[in-house]
């Protein structure tokens, strides 16, 4: 058996609420907060980027999975704001946990589906029987563009992944992903905010690709939607998601736990893997979990997850998803959410 | 840059690796070659616990260059459980919270960055205990 | 052992001096020292300066500051301990003049801190660099933080904090030499902006350019130059760990308790024997705890002291009479210097409007950093 042994998640204490983002661009708050179903969003700590965000949640998938960090033998982080365009973010947490020197390390882009990349590739060492366990996260400090509707969900989190095969919390059935050349949203290297097609990124990018990879995926294993105890879907707001799901089949239950983007923002690359955290957080012994991912540029990653008995003994060694989302926050207001992600033109 | 300055004191700065006297016990942070307390010569390693409670703090308002942005902001004296001290930066809370004796946890931020193009400096600041 | 006197003293007016370099007042001072010595004749030098290469990225200044006083050729020798350096120069020709290697010394210090640098920067490589400087603490937080650990401790309130910076103020304005020549009151101390809780910066002493000179000769020579002198019984310098984080209490300054009790028994006196004492006042906080670790008052009891007026012109014991750290000024590497000459004045009766009646024993207690080093000197005066 084959799957997640340990699983962490992290999100800054700071908030905006999306109604101050609204406001300072002379947009109406209460129909921007119905039309995207999200009322605020994380943001980053001045001292907080990628690389710490991953430590953190790294932190606690090492203390759920058990193990001595020492054994793991690769890292991959996904993220489209690694604090570096040269330089890996991977090799600051290796030394911050104390894993290696013997161990691969990479750092991995696909816009928001870079986590479940980074999972899918450490799941796969594990299955060839290359090593005994390896790491996958999804972490983002994500930028929207001021004034622009990206700006209103784009937030900071993320999820940490340990695969292994021991004491396995939730096996992977099956993985299935979907890729196309789909131009929907983009960052050019050098530039600081991305670009995106408007409605563009919904029917041909996001649904396109998010529905080809679940239908792919309930295909080849030959489940339905009723099989799933829960399904995830990456979450660029709080609609798409749920029509995401309405389509194949899911109830609106069935996406509770793991629809966090309301609360939370979209974490880009640690949108969907943080929506599993949550997920696994309240799951039972023989649930099933559905995971799509989505990121731009276009592709789909889907992940089928079965609970085993491991899932109790494990759920409590580290903080849940929903304590951090709802524990201690600090709302800022624009212009401290503006210095918080850099926003501001400094001088030389 | 000072690279090569901050990368051999990561071992500190990440995973808070301290030294333990063999003779007296004292627990030096960072380890040095000879005990402050009783001159011995042979230690063991020890990583330290990532908490502390703090012994004293101050509200920082007039910054050196690398840190005006952040003004203000907090600082403090910490005791981890072993004994050790250091002294680190506490930040996510409101300075009213900030009091002697109150508990922290040790995690990782960047600390400092050079400018637009140099290197960022990670390490450890403290969070209260809630 | 060979007594050792002061027989001239030298100073330029501390404050922003923008007409001047570090090497001009250097200078400046040395030959107002020479010259109220009456000597015609310096074998060897030592200057007292924090950080040359930070301020002025110039290091090297032995040679030059020899060469700028037309003595180039004879030893000279730059020290540092931070702004504990003046009080080590002085300690250093003290040291050379018993020895028997000189006669006659020139011990100075100076420090140029108003010429466009980082201040804050250059300050806190006083402390631990990659231990507490990396981290963002500065040099008034280190402080804050003993005061802080103090008012805890003792319950030593903001009000007897400012009470000191008053004081001060009161004894600087009869000072010529000083950066502040105005009165402060409690109140505007409360008031002024925040520079580290619970220090403003009223609490702290300023950014100073200035230099001070003294000569040293043997105590015989003094003699048969016919005027009052005053000798030193003792001088003495402790080293501590300089992290803060690293004292065993907080608020105290260990490195001063030490020397002091050193110094103490080496001249053979107790704290209630000294006449009038210039202490290291780089923040308020730092002249009470000091008070408390040279034993004028029980570890605590300082704040309510200053307040009962203990220590000001006038007082059981007169702290600071120049005006200290805070109204004088604070060029780092001059201050110890500064100190010295103070008591120096004291010592000979030609302290002017502040003058101590009949004093005849002082001390100087210089300090670097947050007391990791501690230079005392304690002078006795002889007509």
């Amino acid at each position: 058996m084959i799957g997640i042994v340990g699983y962490g998640s992290y999100l800054p204490c700071y908030r905006i609420k999306v109604e101050d983002i609204a406001r300072q661009w002379g947009r109406d708050p209460e129909i921007v907060k119905k039309g995207l179903l999200v009322y605020e969003k994380t943001v980053p700590g001045m001292d907080e980027d990628t690389i710490t965000i991953s430590v953190e949640a790294a932190r606690y998938a090492v203390q759920r999975a058990r193990i001595d960090p020492v054994k793991i033998g690769a890292v991959y982080i996904g993220s489209e704001s690694h604090p570096y365009a040269v330089k890996p973010s991977g090799t600051v947490l290796i030394d911050a946990l104390g894993i290696g020197p013997e161990v691969h390390v990479a750092d991995f882009e696909f816009a928001c589906k870079a986590g479940t990349e980074a999972m899918f590739v450490a799941y796969s060492h594990v299955a060839a029987g290359h090593m005994d366990y390896a790491m996958g996260i999804g972490a983002d400090t994500s930028q929207g563009a001021p004034g622009d509707a990206l700006e209103f969900t784009a937030s900071a989190g993320g999820s940490a992944f340990i695969m292994g095969r021991e004491k396995v919390v939730a096996e992977i059935l099956h993985t299935y992903s979907y890729t196309s050349d789909t131009g929907d949203f983009w960052r050019r290297e050098g530039r600081m905010y991305p670009k995106h097609g408007g409605r563009f990124t919904g029917e041909p990018a996001y649904f396109r690709h998010i529905l080809s990879a679940g239908r792919g995926i309930m295909e080849r294993s030959g489940l339905k939607a009723s099989d799933f105890a829960y399904a995830v879907f990456h979450m660029p707001n709080g609609k798409f998601p749920q029509k995401a799901g309405k389509t194949l089949g899911f109830t609106k239950e069935q996406l509770e736990p793991g629809w966090l983007v309301p609360w939370m923002g979209n974490t880009y690359s640690g949108s969907s893997p943080t929506g599993l955290s949550a997920t696994l957080d309240v799951a039972k012994s023989g649930d099933r979990i559905l995971l799509v991912s989505f990121g731009s540029g276009a592709g789909s990653d889907a992940f089928i997850f079965g609970i085993t008995d491991e899932i109790e003994k494990v759920r409590d060694l580290a903080p849940a998803v929903r304590s951090m989302l709802d524990g201690y926050k600090r709302y800022l207001n624009y212009g401290e959410y503006a210095k918080h992600y850099g926003k501001i033109h400094l001088n030389d | 840059m000072i690279v090569p300055r901050y990368t051999r004191e990561i071992p500190q700065r990440f995973r808070l690796e301290a030294a333990e006297c063999t003779g007296c016990g004292k627990i030096v942070f960072p380890p040095r070659r000879i005990c402050p307390k009783c001159r011995g010569k042979t230690f063991s390693p020890r990583n330290l616990s990532r908490e502390g409670k703090i012994l004293s703090y101050t509200v920082i308002h007039v910054a050196a260059e690398p840190f005006e942005l952040q003004i203000p902001f907090a600082v403090g004296i910490i005791e981890t459980p072993e004994g050790a001290r250091l002294t680190a930066q506490i930040v996510d809370c409101d300075f009213s919270e900030l009091a002697i004796g109150t508990r922290v946890r040790l995690v990782m931020r960047k600390i400092q960055q050079e400018g637009h193009a140099g290197i960022l400096l990670y390490g450890y600041k403290a969070v209260l205990e809630r | 052992m060979k007594e050792v006197a002061i027989v001239g003293v030298g100073l330029t007016r501390f404050g922003e001096l923008w007409e001047q370099s570090l090497r001009d007042m250097f200078t400046e001072a040395a030959l107002a020292a020479i010259a109220d010595s009456g000597l015609d004749r310096i074998d060897s030098m030592y200057i007292g300066s924090m950080s040359p290469g930070l301020f002025v990225h110039q290091e090297h200044i032995a040679p030059l500051l020899a060469d700028n006083l037309g003595l180039a050729g004879i030893p000279a020798a730059h020290v540092e301990s931070a702004c504990a350096s003046g009080g080590l120069a002085v300690r250093q020709a003290f040291l050379e003049i018993v020895s028997g290697a000189s006669e006659i010394v020139l011990a100075g210090g100076v420090e140029k801190m108003n010429d466009g640098s980082d201040v804050t920067f250059a300050l806190s490589t006083a402390a631990d660099q990659e231990y507490e400087a990396f981290h963002g603490v500065t040099f008034p937080g280190l402080y804050a933080m003993i005061a802080r650990a103090h008012m805890h401790q003792y319950g030593t309130t903001r009000e007897q904090l400012a009470q000191v910076a008053v004081k001060n103020h009161a004894h600087g304005i009869n000072n010529p030499y000083a950066q502040f020549r105005i009165p402060m009151t409690i109140d505007t101390v409360l008031r002024s902006s925040m520079v580290a809780e619970p220090l403003g910066l009223m609490d702290c002493s300023p950014v100073s350019d200035g230099a001070a000179a003294v000569v040293l000769t043997t105590a015989e020579r003094a003699k048969k130059l016919g005027k009052p002198y005053a000798v030193i019984r003792t001088s003495v310098n402790v080293t501590d760990q300089i992290a803060l984080h690293d004292r065993d209490n907080v608020a105290s300054l260990p490195a001063v308790g030490k020397a002091a009790q050193q110094a103490y028994k080496q001249a053979g006196l107790t704290p209630e024997q000294l006449d009038v004492i210039e202490v290291h006042d780089c923040f308020t906080i730092a002249e009470l705890v000091v008070m408390e670790e040279l034993g004028l008052v029980e570890r605590g009891k300082s704040g309510p002291a200053v307040m009962a007026g203990m220590t000001t012109l006038g007082g059981k014991i007169p702290v600071n009479t120049s005006g200290g750290l805070k109204s004088k000024g604070h060029p780092v590497g001059a201050t110890g210097v500064a100190q010295i000459i103070e008591i120096a004045e004291q010592l000979r009766g030609t302290a002017g409007e502040r003058q101590v009646k009949n004093a005849r024993i002082g001390m100087a207690q210089n300090m670097g950093g947050s007391g990791g080093s501690c230079v005392i000197h304690i002078l006795e005066g002889r007509s």
